[in-house]
């Protein structure tokens, strides 16, 4: 979109024969229609799930592979939200994946400034320490982090999943190479000013950031929203199931009344692809520069 | 999302003017503190409590480590051969997957990148299933490779062919899971490949179009060269995230039919939450920490060598 065709110059038709062009024409519309049939392939499994869930229930088991229905409802999702815990694990889901995104960019964005800025003395080593950190992957500490978080008392609350989310090396990277982008001089007029350092942070240089914070604050939701192995440990209570540990357990609870797993599919799936149409260009534009620098 | 934007602090020379040192030095570590507080807490401090975890006897049902264990259950778990085979789906799994999910997306990155219009929607497409969370697509897939009226299985038959029993027998079970992940995370490859295509310039390809090189020329002796180093990190990426394996076996097989898919993730799973295990686990997790340092070591090593060509 935006960001990444304006700068494209329109192709030039090559200066060569008309042969060259009829052939570079023909080329494309064969890489089109091989891109729509992967297209469609990509597909069909949402579609597929939303189709099923809107078919009635008996009409599922006695035609399973039929698209078409005469009686197009929206039973199962009624019956989901009535009968299942549904609607609290989103609420779940919801509080700790915004917690965990506003305390990841609070937390992280000072962490990022004061590496960034402030040239403590220390500074140096702390950003080495933060480096091994990204070569720590959260799947190897399961064990000892549960015997804290059990030790400590939070096992099955919201803390268990939201604290392990918010010391996150790559966010306070973002953060510190965005404030390294911006003007000394605007570090050095506020201090003569007499603004304190904290002051410059919150004042000066968070409202200069937006763009880092949504991106770490959109990644982080996402990513908490989705995370599976952790909550299913420590989230035994089914009344804090997020939604992924919650959809772990619905198989087994509805068998095979298929529209209702694929109505409870589709609910899981819902809030962050709505999220996802919204943000898309920020999302993408993450991933592309947390990916590439 | 993972290991890769490391700027180095460049902190600029502290400003002398209306500050002082010790002043600098305060802030620095006032706004620094919350963060390593936790960083202490939930990162370093369970790591080093890992490693000591490891050379005990420590079981979730009681509390404290219950006794030095030594080397013990290291050898133990080098000499498990569950260990050693659930280690071996994870490689598998990784080997399945890597080189499918980088061919596949620079395939759709550059045949969308030929097409004038629509990436919006390319992206829209290839990006949604990434941001599905990973229950979501097990339950989909779950209906999709049902024996009884599973979509794949209807359509194989339609054209004459047996289906498969897609998750129901060890030979399949793996390549299904492997199925899935392409259609689950392709887009964050494809992504990253668009963003690479970006910046090659454009007058490459019109200057080889003047001298007549066909597309396909074009794609083979610009494209993909100039891409050797956003391959060279995704592949990478991918590989860390492919021996991460946890979600879609755990959730599609259970890491059955009789084993056959479970992953080393759900191995110290189930030693450590289900056996009541904790030290085993701990030593198992070790293990797999180390492979995993061993194949970011080999990355940095290639990253740093061919930065120097560059």
């Amino acid at each position: 979109m935006a960001a990444t065709t304006l700068s494209r110059p329109t192709r030039a038709t090559p200066l060569g024969a008309a042969g060259s062009d009829r052939r570079m024409r023909y080329f494309n519309a064969f890489c089109g229609s091989v891109m729509l049939v992967f297209a469609a392939l990509w597909l069909i499994p949402l579609l597929w799930a939303l189709d099923t869930s809107l078919r009635p229930e008996g009409d599922v088991t006695v035609h399973p592979t039929s698209w078409w229905t005469s009686h197009w409802t929206i039973g199962a999702y009624r019956s989901i939200l009535n009968s299942s815990d549904m609607a609290t694990w989103y609420m779940n889901s919801f509080i700790i994946s915004a917690l965990s995104a506003a305390l990841t960019v609070v937390v992280c964005s000072m962490a990022g400034f004061a590496l960034a800025r402030t040239g403590f003395r220390g500074s140096k080593a702390v950003s080495g320490l933060l480096l091994a950190g990204l070569l720590i992957p959260g799947q190897v500490l399961i064990l000892p982090m549960f015997a804290e978080f059990s030790f400590a008392h939070l096992l099955n609350t919201y803390w268990a999943i939201v604290l392990p989310s918010i010391p996150t090396p790559v966010a306070v990277f973002v953060f510190m190479s965005f404030f390294n982008g911006l003007p000394v001089e605007l570090v050095e007029a506020a201090r003569i000013d007499g603004a304190s350092w904290f002051r410059v942070y919150a004042r000066i240089f968070m409202p200069l950031c937006k763009p880092a914070i949504s991106a770490v604050a959109i990644f982080t939701f996402v990513w908490s929203w989705n995370s599976l192995l952790w909550p299913l440990l420590v989230m035994t209570s089914t009344k804090l199931m997020t939604i992924p540990v919650g959809l772990a357990t619905v198989q087994s609870a509805f068998g095979i009344q298929y529209a209702r797993v694929m109505a409870s599919s589709v609910l899981g799936a819902l809030p962050l692809l709505v999220v996802f149409l919204l943000f898309q260009r920020r999302i993408v534009e993450g991933v592309a520069n947390t990916g590439i620098k | 999302m993972a290991v890769t934007t490391v700027p180095v602090a460049t902190a600029p020379a502290p400003v002398r003017r209306g500050t002082t040192r010790r002043e600098d030095d305060r802030a620095g570590w006032g706004l620094m503190t919350p963060f390593l507080v936790l960083y202490v807490l939930l990162l370093i401090g369970p790591l080093v409590y890992g490693v000591i975890m490891s050379f005990s006897n420590a079981s979730l049902v009681q509390s404290g480590l219950s006794g030095f264990a030594g080397f013990s259950n290291y050898s133990e778990a080098l000499r498990s051969s569950d260990f050693w085979s659930s280690m071996w789906h994870t490689v598998l799994f990784t080997l399945i997957t890597t080189p499918a999910l980088v061919v596949l997306a620079l395939v759709f990155a550059m045949l969308a990148e030929r097409l004038r219009h629509g990436r919006w929607f390319w992206r829209l497409v290839f990006f949604a299933p990434y941001v599905v969370p990973s229950a979501a697509v097990a339950l989909i897939f779950g209906w999709l490779y049902a024996a009884q009226g599973g979509l794949f299985g209807t359509w194989l038959s339609d054209i004459g062919i047996d289906s498969p029993n897609w998750l129901g027998s060890s030979s399949w079970a793996m390549a299904s899971i492997a199925l899935m992940t392409i259609w689950w995370t392709i887009g964050f490859n494809f992504v990253l490949y668009l963003a690479g295509l970006t910046d090659i310039p454009r007058e490459l390809y019109e200057a080889a179009a003047v001298d007549g090189a066909s597309p396909w020329v074009q794609m083979r002796q610009i494209t993909i060269p100039l891409l050797k180093r956003t391959t060279l990190l995704i592949t990478m990426l991918q590989i860390l995230a492919s021996l991460k394996v946890f979600d879609q076996m755990y959730l599609l097989t259970s890491g059955g039919p009789n084993f056959s898919t479970r992953p080393v993730i759900e191995y110290i799973y189930d030693m450590g939450f289900t056996d009541y295990r904790s030290g085993y686990a701990a030593a198992a997790s070790m293990l797999y920490f180390i492979g995993l340092i061993v194949v970011s070591a080999v990355w940095f090593v290639i990253n740093r060598r061919q930065a120097k060509e560059a």
